[in-house]
């Protein structure tokens, strides 16, 4: 029922998806929720981004400590909404798509149909079965910010729903 | 006159985190499979197949329910013919220090934004109650629900009827947010603070109880039924299903106003209870 898609996501696959459908996503993607952005930002202020996000998919995400048998802890989705003011320019910038939980300002559904983007919506409050999904992670940068720190990973079968798709249609304004 | 064992009570509230972080609190993990027999958007049932799912891989693996294992709230009823040999507060946060060992720390200052480092301080209401026993009721409070709460400091002649309105507006304007179906508590009366703890310890209802005040009771059904209505659905796709329950909870309050607050919850409860 749901389409496996494969992380890099490419501006074709980004085309075809429709908003609602559901997805198992596989492959690489970055981590990382509020004080990840706001440094980011810092850094591109600065003229040296910390990070290159082109081609990339973002994960709005602070895990939980992993346990012994976890590759991660919890690691379910965050509000999105507080990653709005940072959107725009991403997307504008060359992110191919963000996954986080509810939904998003015009401006970045705006910012996503301009660019071919794709919002996804993982599933809020649903922890344990994402940490299930996680088969690899990586420290990248940022290690003091904690669960705020931006992490690298590898995820099998990551279900989410296709939110808001590169025409802009939008599950939230339905 | 007996004496409290304070070391009890840090070992239950270690306890009591420990594993509500991982198992969603009964009724409402009831009331979420009910909400998903009835569901008939294929989105909604997606998202709610998932957050069943997710319970009781929690539950089986002893993993956190949510990754946002909050902030702790408790509140303490302290039997008043207890003799109390240290520091309560102190007990209760030792018990957070050691039962959030595994999980999330996600407190920190609010002006520097410098993590505590082990999830405390804890918000702590204390009451007095009769009695030589400390009972508490703890709950893990994410804070995707909490930043959706709203306060109205209403005219008295805007009354009840208004006040019922804005309770539906705010579930409303909250929309996917909160991680809906949502758990809404309603506090009214009293003064600004009075409201706002009541709507948080009416989170702590068992869903499915009813309100022993009729009217209040009456009230929770209309609200529950009228926010179903707005068809918000489970994560914000759209559905049957916006929130499980409303619970209120009253106190008098001044001739001059209404005050009305608006607490919510997330599909997953973790909130329990203990008596020492």
């Amino acid at each position: 029922m749901e389409k496996r898609i494969t992380l890099p996501l490419d501006k074709q696959t980004a085309l075809s998806l429709k908003v609602g459908d559901g997805v198992l996503i596989s492959g690489e993607m970055f981590v990382f929720r509020d004080a990840g952005h706001k440094r980011l930002f810092e850094s591109i202020k600065a003229g040296k981004p910390d990070i290159n996000y082109k081609g990339e998919t973002i994960y709005f995400m602070g895990p939980c400590p992993a346990l012994p048998s976890q590759v991660m802890g919890s690691c379910g989705p965050t509000t999105s909404g507080r990653m709005d003011k940072y959107t725009p320019y991403m997307f504008d910038t060359g992110l191919a798509a963000q996954i986080g939980k509810g939904k998003r300002s015009p401006e970045c559904v705006q910012a996503i149909k301009r660019n071919g983007g794709v919002y996804f919506a993982a599933i809020g409050g649903a922890g344990a079965i994402y940490s299930s999904c996680v088969t690899a992670v990586k420290e990248i940068c940022y290690e003091d910010l904690g669960t705020e720190a931006v992490r690298r990973i590898t995820v099998k079968d990551f279900p989410a729903i296709v939110a808001i798709d590169a025409k802009g249609n939008n599950i939230y304004e339905k | 006159m007996k004496t409290a064992d304070l070391d009890l009570l840090t070992q239950k509230t270690a306890q009591a985190i420990e594993n509500i972080a991982c198992n969603m609190e009964a009724s409402c993990r009831a009331a979420l499979e009910e909400a998903r027999r009835r569901e008939d958007s294929p989105t909604a049932r997606f998202a709610l197949d998932v957050m069943c799912d997710n319970a009781d891989i929690a539950a089986k693996k002893g993993f956190p329910v949510c990754q946002d294992t909050g902030m702790a709230v408790v509140f303490l009823n302290i039997g008043r013919e207890l003799y109390l040999p240290g520091d309560v507060y102190e007990a209760v946060n030792e018990g957070v220090r050691r039962g959030y060992k595994q999980l999330r720390k996600s407190v920190l200052d609010p002006v520097t934004r410098v993590n505590t480092g082990d999830n405390t301080p804890a918000v702590i209401h204390t009451r007095l109650t009769d009695g030589d026993r400390i009972s508490a009721e703890i709950m893990l409070k994410g804070f995707g629900s909490e930043n959706m709460s709203k306060v109205f400091m209403l005219n008295p002649a805007q009354g009840f009827e208004e006040a019922k309105r804005l309770i539906i507006d705010a579930v409303a304007s909250a929309g996917s947010n909160p991680c809906p179906p949502v758990i809404v508590g309603v506090g009214l009366g009293g003064t600004l603070e009075k409201a706002c703890e009541l709507s948080k310890h009416a989170l702590f209802r068992k869903i499915g109880s009813s309100n022993p005040d009729p009217e209040l009771d009456k009230t929770e059904k209309y609200l529950l039924g009228e926010i179903n209505a707005l068809g918000i659905g489970a994560q914000g796709f759209g559905g049957r299903t916006s929130a499980l329950a409303v619970f209120i909870e009253k106190f008098p309050t001044h001739i001059s106003s209404l005050p009305v607050a608006v607490n919510m919850l997330c599909h997953c409860s973790r909130a329990t209870s203990f008596e020492i």
